[in-house]
């Protein structure tokens, strides 16, 4: 068995590295060709030659794959516009190339505020890459499990692929704790409550919710694994498809929408101990889920 | 502009736009053989599970119903809805699946309008207007993420440099003229708004050229390049 690295404690270019083929990785604008973002340096700030975010294609398994990597201790991940372009770019050359995947490992704040108008505008570009991949019949996995979670526009790409991992330890939302805070007070989303945050954006919350489609320790080979039985596995978009979601969506929010915690609407989906659920491991939340299913079916 | 001013404005009396809530939706006539679907918010909205899912509704109504009929999203929204429970709920994913409606239905061939009328903020813009074929704005729309005075406390960089930066760098100041030369609105609709929509409608559109236009306007000098980099390596 391989050594176990975390996943989250690892940074972009290492997770691209240790998931993919040894030595198949082969990055695309790279720290070497210095495209960085001008706009960071205009107003002093310190830039990177990789402006955040890692590209490339390499083996997965022996299958050729295209994957991006957020750099999460660059400005949070933040999507600015050279790091959208680029992540535009890898999705657009999928097209081109046909991969049998694209991986995405986000982490995130969302749009880079610096340059606040290109990554909203980026955000958007990005999402259309997804989906037009994506009607391609080429999947678009994300992998979600770095320290600095998955937030803002970001969390609205992830829902535009065709699968979601998560680690345990990783979070995915809209708006961030802080920003709930600041604008509607501490009563309203206690930031520093860090239960409370992770019960409300946390990866066991989104597996149960069915948010992620996966849940997987914070371990490098566990996401490997996923990523390669995801390998050629589309989810093609259609009427019929989002017209479910759509009944999926509204549904919840009439079992559920009235639930002020986590803890009560885990329960009200038939979690038998939801109190109990915080100190589960992965295995244990996917018997529980599992067996939900069995008994819903 | 309210909505029922806009309404009059492109249609006269020939809509049926009604409100539910934060959400406006409805058909209009835009000649004796061409309605177009309309469907957005008012007042600001803020976007919430409920009026997210709403859209979607009217959008996928739309495609399953009336094949080919022309959306036209109208965007006036504070940004999404900041709320505890909201999340709880996954708002990033009711916010992601109108976007997808808004994609499925362009693959489906209707053609899809954004209009800003008033205001675009933040996350509430880009599952919408920002998902159409191309977005438009009346010239006294207001689009942005954040105020500079805001902007300076989160990023800490003084707001006299961002006062002076912002007059020539169009990349995070407020402003609709800024996300016209970044590409993010093809153009600006004064005067005549049904004979923009017209044009708009007759203009094919359905691959994303903003960051090329972005280029060519001088707003976004790096995407398009960046882009055709990676594709050609």
């Amino acid at each position: 068995m391989n050594p176990h690295f975390s996943f989250a404690e690892l940074n972009a270019r290492e997770r691209v590295t240790q998931l993919l083929d040894p030595d198949s990785f082969c990055e695309i604008l790279g720290p070497a060709a210095r495209t960085v973002s001008p706009h960071l340096a205009l107003l002093g700030v310190p830039y990177a030659f990789d402006d955040g975010v890692v590209i490339g294609s390499g083996l997965l398994q022996g299958h050729p794959v295209l994957i991006a990597a957020q750099e999460g201790r660059f400005m949070g991940g933040g999507v600015g516009e050279v790091h959208g372009a680029k992540l535009v770019g890898i999705l657009q050359r999928a097209l081109q190339v046909r991969p049998a995947a694209v991986l995405v490992l986000a982490e995130s704040g969302g749009v880079r505020l610096h340059e606040a108008n290109a990554g909203l505008i980026a955000v958007s570009e990005v999402m259309r890459a997804v989906l037009d991949v994506r009607a391609a019949g080429i999947p678009v996995v994300m992998l979600i499990g770095g320290a600095n979670g998955c937030f803002g526009g970001m969390g609205l790409i992830a829902r535009c692929a065709d699968h979601v991992v998560m680690s345990d330890q990783a979070r995915m939302s809209m708006s961030g704790p802080e920003v709930i805070e600041s604008s509607h007070g501490v009563e309203e989303f206690d930031s520093r409550d860090r239960a409370l945050v992770w019960r409300t954006t946390g990866g066991k919350h989104r597996f149960l919710m069915g948010d992620c489609d996966w849940l997987v320790e914070d371990d490098l080979e566990a996401f490997r694994g996923l990523a390669i039985e995801l390998l050629g596995q589309s989810k093609v978009l259609t009427l019929q498809s989002l017209l479910e979601e759509q009944q999926m969506l509204t549904d919840r929010i009439v079992e559920v929408g009235e639930c002020d915690e986590a803890i009560e609407i885990w329960r009200r989906l038939g979690v038998q101990s939801p109190d109990q659920v915080a100190g589960m491991d992965v295995e244990q939340l996917r018997v529980l889920m599992a067996s939900r299913g069995e008994a819903n079916s | 502009m309210n909505w029922q001013a806009l309404s009059l404005a492109l249609f006269g009396e020939s809509h049926a736009i009604t409100r539910t809530g934060d959400v406006i939706h409805g058909t209009a006539q835009l000649g004796p053989a061409l309605t177009i679907a309309v469907v957005g918010t008012a007042d600001h909205a803020a976007i919430g599970v409920e009026t997210a899912l709403a859209q979607a509704r009217f959008v996928l109504d739309t495609v399953a119903s009336h094949p080919g009929r022309p959306i036209l999203l109208l965007v006036d929204t504070q940004g999404q809805r900041l709320r505890r429970r909201d999340e709880l709920l996954g708002l990033n994913r009711y916010m992601a699946h109108l976007g997808c409606c808004v994609d499925l239905a362009r693959r489906s061939g209707h053609r899809i309008v954004g209009l800003v009328y008033d205001q675009a903020l933040s996350g509430g813009f880009i599952t919408s207007g920002l998902m159409a074929d191309a977005c438009y704005a009346v010239p006294e729309a207001e689009i942005r993420v954040m105020r500079i005075p805001a902007m300076s406390r989160v990023t800490k960089i003084s707001e006299d440099l961002l006062q002076a930066l912002s007059l020539t760098n169009p990349v995070f100041a407020p402003g609709v003229a800024n996300y016209v030369a970044m590409g993010g609105i093809q153009a600006l609709w004064s005067g005549d708004l049904k004979q923009g929509l017209l044009d708009a409608l007759a203009a094919p559109n359905t691959v994303d050229t903003r960051a090329t236009l972005g280029a060519e306007r001088g707003g976004r000098a790096l995407a398009a390049s960046v882009i055709q980099q990676v594709l050609a390596a």
